[in-house]
């Protein structure tokens, strides 16, 4: 094996409360493709912006080239051969491909005494690695393949001979990110060494040369990529927790209580997430709906809430047709018995700085429980809220307490006991125990396993596999927008399920999103 | 100590009171730069302002305008809006007054006229204050250009509606001609002696029950609704509003139309209290002031009564120093006024992570 | 005809005269938001050069060292402005706020404290102010028809600072657009982050575009009193600062339109000026107020998105932090 490019050791951060990184090493060898997969929150983001200046690693040491190196600022990474492509690309939307691979490497006071010489430079290196854009137009025309191109050429113009690429191909169509991967092999060709970050396992597969697997901020395991597999990887990138079993009534699932068909739905930035969706959930079921973060599973929830409208398909809710035409929205969805317990309790389903009982009336401030004419009854709320922080046993119980001193388990308690408090006919719970410590997890799955033995309907999206397989009944597993597969609890186990997370039987690839055909 | 205990020490208690004193050792400074004795100064501003009943008179007259274009900041603040329209919303509202006591004036009785105008006032500040929320909500204009050019369009209008419409003929003055006796609200000289009390003459009048009915109501709306609720929260955390099935463009509405309406009622203290006349200027400096007294008082009704009080005190006190001691004007009081909007509201936070480190290390050892 | 042409002459001989000032503040307002910090507060600085020029040209009967002092003092309320917004990270808006009431209430302070003439400044002889340079041959060609009075009105007569105004705004569109420094600095202004990954200092930047905003509005201040006038007299600056930033934004941010913006909003209000009490033919008497609101409805409407649209550098107003 060659030696190592780059080297870390023993690397550590702390955000706060939240440990990023633990002791991290790593050897990436020079000339290679190296792999890092791991979930969201993993702790690959904070670990490569440490290895490009971006942040200061609390203790460890990064090598380049054997020689050890203070890396304090992006300038420091930059001269020391360092050139990396951010998840979100770090371009100035404005200027053209021109400007912005010039900005920070002007080369002179006036701009065209480097221009020129910029402009050849990258006609070679374009040469070299195909690697064509139009230089003089504005970045925002471009498409996003293309302003990726131009985030490379910035690293390779400022002669990068390490190259580290956050998240590339989360923006790209396949075709795309087969252009990138060409690129990237020539690269590889003339020696550069790349780090590749992704938590998609078939990239892992497709091009690195040896993978290293986080978890939870640490560094579990390294693999050369040809001797293992991807349910290997899935398994190791989830970890597996121990599991008890809990009650659960084997009683014939009821009426129908919500269906999807056709579901098709844009983000805000108009990128297709969710393509085609069917599937429906009858009273006294849970089905889980796995999948890699970022696979369309939070657009699908947030489409069921009301909070992001349908672009096309129909949603079956409470004797209710909800369609492109017909939207909905919160409101309306919470009047007709859907409660949604969000993903990100601190960008959704918390006001932080509001008191704990005030918090905790989120979405239902004007059910008439809660209100004597144009009074909030602040008695009834702080009652209830008592009586349900008894019941989950939330901590702290001070009402009072602003919802942002509660622990991420609390604050969890804090949203669920609202949401199941409504007594809906269907709960849609997203992450419910990420962040989560885990007497925290036991307490909330145990809440989530009476719902359903009550009658009540659930979607449970989750990253967590061990979490899905331990409480669905079905599980609908979801890639690129599209659902590749249902299992039965029965037939579930990680292997079927990382096959159909990775997509390996192939499903829709002839229509895949964003293509242009 | 906990973290949280810390914290809420910090934000609620000590970082305001550091800041207040930063501005008023600042302030001290200029005294001292100025060669005025800044412990006399002080002792002829709080002898000027409270020593004698028509100082403490002038003192709550001012507190009245505060109050009133305080609430006005605080209550789009919490929708999370910076209104700096409140000078052009106090003028407007002095528009509606002017046509409901000049037009009215001689068909109505007192009891219906006055009730009239004030809500006069109240309409048509939060009409002036519409059109750059609808701007914001619907259009995208950002809020606080758009109400500066406001400032100056209302500043326009009454300059040109004066001089052209209501000034009297041979006046040198732009003034409308005097409202009707029964569009003259009760001074508190006027109020006191119905009780058989005897109150010095003041521009204080009953404007200020008004003032005081308001801090409640508003505190009332905003902690004490489900609008209120809904306000807050799209101010604390729009994502969980949209979440909450709460529709931000109509509460960035409700939040301004309040916000004109508090910064029209300047009109009502103004012109029906004291000039009983539409007058140039009559608002002038109060609604920047308000975004002090807002910024002062925390944004919450009681805070801002209290800062409303310090700087009527400011406003009559200086007044006061201004006569006492021919080399100070009562701009000292609009420098203090600038300090403390700089102290306690840009530089908010130029005294928490040191003191955070401070309290955290204290609260380790102890 | 004659006197249609020398009433046009006159009246642009008086706008550019209004514009100058609105020129400097206007491309302050350029540096400093184009680099991402939003400048409410050029009127506040105006107001400070304008006390420092005329205190220091009357003290020290040099009107040039009134000039740099105004400069100086501009400065300081600029670093003041990037103090709490840069490193502290401050509200932005309401620094610009603090920062104008500041400026209103100090400079009548002091200058009551020092010259007890009710809040201004001694006045000014000739030689303490900026006097008009008449061109080569002005007066000669003056007679010459219609280019003549163009010459020796128009072009010819102004003082130094009406000059320096208009040949700043190709500067600043040079220094904008074809240096290093104005790459960077447009770049801060759209995206700091991406300056931050690119090896540069964001507060760096920010610091010397609010810095280079304080000399211009210096300048503007100076103008005000000491070459327009001939003495500080408190609130002088009377809104210029705020109808620059109307301007500003009317010109979408852009050097050159910023003159176009400044030169019509001049125009504006010298023609308000000369109208008022005119009746026209046709039109009987022209409201000058709603000439003198015209700057603000027009950038209103322009916000409003109906004429173009309005594109601020994207992170104007946000402190720079990075992640968590």
């Amino acid at each position: 094996m060659a030696a190592c490019a780059l080297e870390l050791i023993q690397i550590s951060k702390r955000f706060g409360l939240v440990k990023a990184n633990q002791d991290i090493s790593l050897c990436v060898p020079a000339g290679s493709i190296h792999g890092i997969i791991g979930e969201n929150g993993a702790g690959k983001s904070s670990l490569v912006n440490i290895i490009y200046g971006f942040y200061q690693a609390d203790s460890g040491e990064i090598r380049i080239q054997g020689q050890p190196i203070k890396i304090q600022d992006s300038k420091q990474a930059i001269a020391a051969g360092i050139g990396m492509v951010h998840q979100h690309f770090m371009l100035v939307e404005e200027f053209t491909a021109l400007e912005n691979i010039m900005l920070g490497a002007e080369g002179g006071l006036l701009l065209h005494e480097g221009e020129q010489r910029v402009r050849q430079r990258l006609a070679e290196l374009s040469r070299l690695y195909g690697l064509e854009v139009p230089l003089d137009t504005p970045v925002n025309q471009l498409a996003v393949g293309v302003q990726q191109r131009i985030e490379i050429l910035k690293t390779l113009y400022r002669e990068a001979r390490i190259l580290i690429l956050d998240e590339p191909t989360g923006v790209l169509t396949p075709q795309e990110a087969d252009e990138l991967f060409k690129i990237l092999r020539a690269l590889k060709a003339d020696g550069v060494t790349i780090l590749l970050i992704t938590h998609k396992l078939r990239e892992i597969m497709a091009i690195t040369d040896q993978v290293s697997v986080m978890r939870q901020g640490k560094m579990v395991a390294h693999r050369v990529t040809a001797e293992t597999s991807m349910p290997e990887l899935a398994e190791l990138m989830v970890g597996r927790k121990l599991q008890q079993s809990f009650e659960r009534l084997a009683r014939p699932t009821g009426e129908l209580l919500l269906q999807v068909r056709d579901l098709t739905v844009y983000d805000r930035q108009g990128w297709l997430r969710v393509n085609k969706v069917n599937f429906h959930v009858a009273a006294g079921e849970v089905v889980g709906i796995a999948g890699v973060s970022g696979n369309g599973q939070t657009e699908l929830l947030q489409a069921l809430a009301g909070i992001l409208p349908l672009s096309s398909g129909e949603i079956l809710f409470a004797g209710q047709t909800i369609t492109a035409q017909q939207p909905s929205n919160p409101a309306r969805m919470r009047d007709l018995g859907m409660a949604h317990v969000p993903e990100d309790r601190h960008r959704m389903g918390l006001v932080l700085s509001f008191a704990a009982d005030q918090s905790s009336i989120l979405g239902y401030q004007r059910a008439d429980k809660y209100n004597q004419g144009w009074r909030l009854e602040e008695s009834v709320i702080r009652h209830e809220y008592a009586e349900r922080a008894e019941q989950f046993d939330i901590r702290p119980r001070d009402p009072l307490l602003g919802s942002s001193h509660f622990s991420g388990g609390n604050q969890q308690k804090i949203v669920l006991a609202r949401e199941i408090g409504a007594e809906p006919s269907v709960l849609l719970v997203g992450q419910p125990t990420r962040g989560v410590d885990i007497g925290a997890i036991e307490f909330i799955h145990q809440q989530l396993m009476t719902m359903r033995n009550e009658g009540k309907g659930i979607v449970l999206v989750s990253v967590e596999l061990d979490e899905i397989m331990r409480l669905a009944d079905r599980i609908i597993v979801m890639c690129d927008g599209m659902i590749t597969g249902e299992v039965s609890r029965e037939e579930a186990n990680e292997q079927i399920l990382g096959l159909l997370m990775a997509n390996a039987l192939g499903v829709g690839v002839n229509e895949q999103p964003g293509s242009s055909a | 100590m906990k973290v949280a205990h810390v914290n809420q020490l910090l934000s609620i208690v000590l970082l305001p009171f550091l800041n207040l004193l930063t501005a008023f050792i600042v302030t001290t400074l200029l005294f001292l730069m100025v060669g005025i004795d800044p412990w006399e100064a002080a002792k002829i501003l709080v002898k000027g302002a409270f020593g004698y009943e028509e100082g403490i008179g002038y003192t709550l007259y001012y507190t009245t305008n505060f109050i009133f274009t305080g609430l006005a900041v605080a209550v789009a603040f919490h929708a999370g809006l910076f209104n700096i329209g409140g000078e052009g919303q106090a003028y407007i509202g002095g528009l509606g007054v002017g046509l409901v006591a000049l037009g009215l004036g001689a068909l109505l009785p007192a009891w219906l006229l006055l009730p009239l105008a004030m809500v006069a006032a109240a309409v048509f500040g939060a009409a002036w204050a519409a059109i750059p929320a609808y701007l914001q909500a619907y259009r995208g204009s950002h809020i606080v250009i758009t109400t500066i050019m406001f400032n100056f369009l209302a500043a326009s209008l009454m300059v040109y509606l004066l001089v052209n419409v209501f000034a009297e003929p041979g006046q040198m003055v732009p003034a409308s001609r005097a409202f009707a006796d029964s569009a003259s609200l009760w001074s508190w000289q006027e109020f006191m002696a119905y009780w058989g009390i005897e109150f010095a003459a003041s521009p204080l009048n009953l404007s200020i029950i008004l003032a005081l009915i308001c801090c409640v109501m508003v505190w009332l709306f905003l902690w004490k609704t489900r609008w209120g609720y809904e306000l807050r929260t799209v101010g604390a955390n729009p994502d969980a509003a949209i979440y909450a099935g709460i529709n931000p463009k109509r509460i960035i509405m409700l939040a301004m139309l309040l916000s004109g309406a508090l910064a029209g009622l300047v009109a009502v203290n103004e012109l029906l209290g004291v000039q009983h006349r539409l007058l140039l200027g009559f608002n002038t400096g109060y609604g920047f002031a308000g975004i002090a007294v807002a910024l002062m008082g925390r944004n919450h009704p009681l805070g801002v009564l209290l800062a409303a009080l310090l700087f009527g005190a400011l406003y009559q006190g200086g007044a006061e120093l201004a006569f006492e001691i021919p080399s100070v004007t009562r701009d000292m009081v609009v420098v203090i006024q600038g300090l403390i909007i700089l102290f306690s509201g840009a530089l908010e936070f130029m005294y928490r992570a040191p003191l955070q480190r401070w309290l955290l290390r204290f609260a380790r050892e102890a | 005809m004659q006197d249609a042409w020398l009433w046009l002459i006159l009246s642009l001989d008086a706008t550019l005269r209004v514009a100058t000032p609105l020129i400097f503040a206007a491309l302050a307002g350029l540096f400093s938001e184009r680099s991402g910090v939003v400048d409410i507060g050029l009127e506040g600085k105006m107001l400070v050069g304008a006390f420092t020029a005329a205190t220091v040209a009357a003290v020290s009967d040099s009107v040039w060292l009134g000039l740099l002092m105004a400069l100086l003092a501009s400065v300081g309320f600029a670093l003041l402005h990037g103090f709490a917004c840069i490193t502290h990270r401050g509200n932005q808006v309401v620094s610009g706020v603090a920062i104008n009431i500041l400026a209103s209430g100090l400079t009548v302070v002091l200058g009551l404290a020092w010259f007890h003439q009710g809040g201004s400044t001694p006045p000014l002889t000739q030689h303490q102010r900026f006097t008009a340079i008449d061109l080569p041959f002005a007066q000669q060609l003056a007679d010459v028809p219609v280019l003549g009075l163009f010459y020796s009105e128009l072009l010819s007569g102004h003082n130094i600072l009406v000059y320096l105004a208009l040949a700043l705004v190709p500067l600043s569109w040079w220094l904008l657009y074809r240096t290093r420094f104005g790459l960077r600095l447009r770049a801060v202004g759209e995206n700091p982050k991406a300056v931050d990954t690119a090896g540069i200092s964001v507060a760096g930047l920010r610091y010397r575009a609010v810095i280079i905003a304080g000399v211009l509005c210096g300048f503007a201040g100076a103008y005000l009193s000491t070459a327009q006038n001939a003495q500080f007299i408190r609130d002088m600056t009377a809104g210029q600062g705020f109808m620059a930033l109307a301007a500003l934004i009317f010109a979408k941010w852009r050097p050159w339109p910023i003159l176009l913006a400044c030169l019509l909003f001049g125009f504006l209000d010298a023609v308000a000026v000369r109208l008022q009490g005119v009746s026209l033919p046709g039109i009987g008497l022209v409201p000058v107020q709603l000439i003198e609101a015209l700057p603000y409805i027009l950038t209103v409407i322009l916000l409003a998105g109906f004429i173009g649209k309005a594109n601020p550098p994207k992170a104007i107003g946000l402190p720079y932090v990075k992640d968590r």
